[in-house]
């Protein structure tokens, strides 16, 4: 991880939530006290991010201070403490590479040879057309399907060299993406056949 | 009460004491770097561990722990050594170990503490982290590879400055100080920062590189800056004062100093009168101090007292006043004035002190300001108000022009006519007053310093009246002075007497010719432009407005030259010492009006400081009494001010420029930058 800072380019223009978004923010700003907004910093910066394409700016974080009574070095740090919020341009795929211990054990180095050659040679910059992006992040908590990634909101399981290609290049076409295991198993059951359970009476039994 | 035993030694405490401070109780110093007594508690250093018998066996961390009743506490064992030794490995990973060029050296606390308790090496061979320098105004240098992350000036800025620009960005490895898009901090009490900053990771930009702290020569004295009279400590080198730093005063300053005490210095060796003038073929030139002696003794042969007058000016000492108005009397003149900016004030003691005391607005729970920006008036004062908002319970309300005090003031109104309204109870805020068990106001020079300050002061005292600010055991009755000078000034009596003429006067008449020898003690603020056609005599340390219009210039000593007494706005007479010799020619003030008046033929009957302090004393027996305020006296407000007209215009106030108070400050590059920065920031605001 390196050091998080605001992106030089800022937008002049000021930032404000759409319609639907200042509605559900007046909504959730009902569950706090009066004098307490602040505690809902983290999801206000979420939905600004996806509303502003996957990145927090300046004008959003001056926003949020205002609408949440709260100083804005305190959304600044906030915005820089998770990673989670992304403060320079990503593509309109972001791509998630986890490569802790056991997606790297299977395999990730090559996910991000995948990345580094389909995307962009570094980290956090976007491709030639705009469209992707690319980031190594720590573990995603999908370790039984390892190698994995994120795009957007779905994970990619049990990836390989080809596999990863592919989704890249529909992707860049606009063609429809299976999310999940790419190698057809069904969340994360054995790769083979039952090792365990296979006896139905006993899940049977099990229900009773 | 509870007690607990720490290495055997068995305590007293307070419930709700933490183990750090039952610790300290039985002498046992425990090593921190991010717990401050008057910050909140972060606990995040870690350098404070301790063992605790029959706790989880592990270390704890004892500023973040409430002690419990019959705990037994451990500061000496081997485990709290090794925790020690390994805290301080640990900060030491990614300090860099450039003491040498450091200006924290020799007054550093990881560098003293590592000593202490660290250990002698390192097993740490990877690189060390590196971290950019962050921009922080003109005031602050930041060597942010320095910075261990203890968050005391993050804790500062917010809690006690009131401005919330200051955080800890990012995580982990990766954590960095920083301001909100590298602004500098807008706070008059910003410096304070480089004294808490336990290493050298903030320190002072003016101060870089040009003196250790082994090499100065420290003297305690009074700051002059405002009339909150902060206790300071002046670190001189040689002949050259090297920097101003805060010290303990629980009652006025704690332990804090605004900007304009701290970085002064630089203004005291600039513009300086160090030679006697006097104007020749309409030309000053450099004289002796007879020639200069003899050329306002030639001009006075044959004058009428009536047509002498003098003005004290913001930064004049008490013995320098003292001495002037005896020569004064000599001469037969009544045309003396302390103050400046053309207010009324004076009479009895009460009716122009900050009477509830800096430390008493602790007990306030209502507060009415008029006419006056405490903030740029005077910081600690407003740093005060602030401390007892934090706490709760406050309301403040504020009759005069907007301004951002870093806590909430509800705008009553601009001028004269809201303060009728609270006067006569038609306010809703004059009853909160009333309801208020400890109202009070305070009411500044922007209110009083204009031709109706009198009926002004009068229907503040009213307000005062009718809220019930005055009663047995509390005085909310305030007037807050931005003039170190202005209440030694009073309590000497330095004002026109029933037939004298006042600043406003005198300036008036050295127009139309009935005053003819003006003396300047230091009075630079006043419009010079009056005097064109009077003499004019002035005293003082910097070539200013004053000296501008001079047909004679007696220079003088500045505060940090001179053993002076000093009266603050609460009536708190304290001394102030000489740090350093006066450059060149420039004598202490007081010896200056001694030496004239000789050869005036009308000598002052003193020959030394200790002689004048005698006199001074038997006359002004409060003047003895050091570092003590006035408590308990009455005050019979229906005799405060004068009753009468009001302009209906609104208050202005009396600083428009923080950093630009006075000649000292107008000579200061630092201040100047300041100003820069500060003003053009706030136009940038104005404007978009």
């Amino acid at each position: 991880m390196a050091v998080r800072r605001l992106s030089p380019n800022q937008p002049k223009e000021p930032f404000e939530f759409s319609e639907e978004n200042l509605a559900w923010a007046k909504e959730q700003l009902k569950k706090f006290p009066e004098g307490r907004e602040q505690s809902a910093v983290i999801p206000f910066l979420w939905r600004a991010q996806n509303q502003n394409g996957g990145h927090v700016t300046q004008p959003i974080i001056n926003y949020l201070a205002d609408m949440l009574n709260m100083a804005e070095i305190r959304v600044y740090e906030v915005a820089t403490f998770y990673t989670m919020f992304n403060l320079a341009p990503v593509g309109e795929h972001l791509v998630q590479v986890c490569t802790t211990t056991p997606c790297w054990l299977r395999g990730s180095d090559e996910i991000v040879k995948v990345c580094k050659s389909k995307i962009a040679e570094k980290q956090q910059t976007l491709s030639e057309d705009g469209k992707f992006s690319w980031m190594e992040v720590e573990c995603l908590g999908a370790c039984a399907n390892a190698p994995m990634i994120q795009i957007g909101d779905d994970y990619f399981e049990d990836l390989d060299e080809k596999s990863m290609e592919e989704i890249l290049d529909r992707l860049a076409k606009g063609e429809e993406v299976k999310p999940g295991s790419q190698t057809g198993r069904t969340s994360s059951e054995p790769v083979g056949e039952l090792t365990s359970l296979t006896d139905p009476e006993v899940i049977q039994g099990g229900a009773k | 009460m509870p007690t607990a035993t720490v290495d055997g030694i068995e305590v007293e405490f307070e419930l709700g004491a933490t183990v750090l401070q039952v610790c300290e109780l039985a002498g046992k110093e425990i090593p921190r770097f991010c717990y401050h007594e008057r910050l909140s508690v972060a606990g995040n250093c870690r350098m404070c561990l301790v063992q605790i018998e029959g706790g989880p066996p592990k270390p704890a961390a004892s500023c973040a722990m409430p002690c419990a009743p019959d705990m037994k506490i451990h500061t000496d064992t081997p485990m709290v050594k090794k925790a020690r030794e390994g805290v301080l490995e640990f900060l030491l990973i990614n300090h860099p170990l450039d003491c040498p060029i450091c200006d924290q050296g020799g007054e550093c606390d990881l560098q003293d503490q590592a000593m202490a308790y660290g250990v002698d090496h390192t097993r740490f061979e990877e690189n060390k982290r590196a971290v950019d320098d962050k921009n922080m105004g003109p005031l602050i240098k930041t060597i942010m590879t320095r910075c261990i992350h203890c968050t005391r000036c993050v804790r500062f800025s917010t809690e006690i400055a009131g401005v919330t620009d200051m955080g800890l960005a990012g995580r982990g490895e990766n954590a960095e100080i920083t301001t909100y898009l590298e602004k500098a901090l807008d706070s008059e009490l910003s410096g304070n920062v480089i004294d808490l900053c336990p290493v050298g990771a903030l320190t002072s930009r003016p101060y870089a590189f040009t003196a250790r702290p082994w090499e100065l020569r420290k003297t305690e004295s009074i700051d002059v800056m405002d009339a909150v009279g902060s206790n300071i400590r002046i670190d001189a080198r040689g002949r050259e004062v090297m920097r101003v730093l805060p010290r303990l005063h629980e009652d006025i300053n704690e332990e804090w100093i605004s900007d304009k005490t701290r970085y002064i210095w630089d203004g005291l060796k600039r513009q300086r009168l160090d030679k006697p003038y006097v104007k020749k073929d309409g030309k000053l030139q450099p004289v002796s101090w007879d020639e200069a002696f003899d050329a306002i003794a030639a001009r006075l042969k044959g004058v009428d007292g009536k047509k002498i007058a003098a003005i004290a000016g913001d930064l004049a000492d008490t013995e320098a006043m003292y001495a002037l108005k005896g020569l004064m009397a000599n001469l037969g003149s009544a045309n003396l004035d302390c103050r400046q900016n053309g207010s009324s004030l004076g009479g009895e003691r009460s009716s122009y002190l900050f009477n509830t005391t800096i430390a008493g607005i602790e007990e306030a729970d209502a507060i009415l300001l008029i006419g006056t920006n405490p903030r740029t008036e005077a910081p600690l004062i407003n740093a005060r108000i602030r401390k007892r908002w934090l706490e709760g319970g406050l309301k403040v309300a504020n009759i005069g022009p907007v301004a951002d005090l870093t806590y909430d003031v509800a705008q009553l109104g601009a001028g004269p006519e809201t303060l009728s309204t609270v006067a006569s109870g038609a306010s809703d805020f004059a009853k909160v007053l009333k309801g208020a068990e400890r109202p009070m106001l305070i009411i500044g020079q922007g209110a009083l310093a204009r031709a109706d300050g009198a009926a002004i002061l009068a229907e503040a005292a009213k307000v005062a009246e009718t809220t019930g600010m005055v009663k047995d055991g509390w005085n909310g009755f305030n007037v807050l002075h931005t003039a170190a000078a202005t209440v030694a000034g009073l309590d000497l009596g330095f004002v026109p007497g029933q037939v004298g003429k006042g600043t406003r006067d005198i300036l008036t008449g050295a127009m139309g010719g009935e005053i003819e020898v003006v003396y300047l003690l230091g009075a630079d603020e006043i419009d010079t432009g009056a005097l064109d056609k009077a003499f004019v005599i002035y005293q003082g340390s910097h070539g200013d407005a004053g000296a501008h219009a001079a047909d004679v210039i007696l220079p003088g000593a500045a505060y940090t030259e001179k053993n002076a007494l000093w009266v603050s706005t609460e009536g708190r007479v304290q001394a102030g010492r000489r740090a350093v010799f006066a450059p060149g020619d420039a004598k202490e003030d007081w010896a200056i009006l001694r030496a004239l008046s000789a050869q005036l033929g009308k000598t002052l009957p003193y020959d030394s400081l200790g002689e004048l302090r005698t006199k001074l004393f038997a006359d002004h027996p409060h003047m003895a009494e050091l570092d003590t305020v006035q408590t308990g006296a009455s005050l019979d407000l229906s005799k405060v001010g004068k009753a009468g007209e009001m302009d209906g215009s609104a208050f202005r106030l009396a600083i428009s420029d923080f950093y630009l108070t006075n000649p000292i400050a107008r000579a200061s590059a630092i201040m100047a930058e300041c100003s820069a920065l500060f003003d053009g920031r706030r136009q940038e605001e104005a404007a978009g």
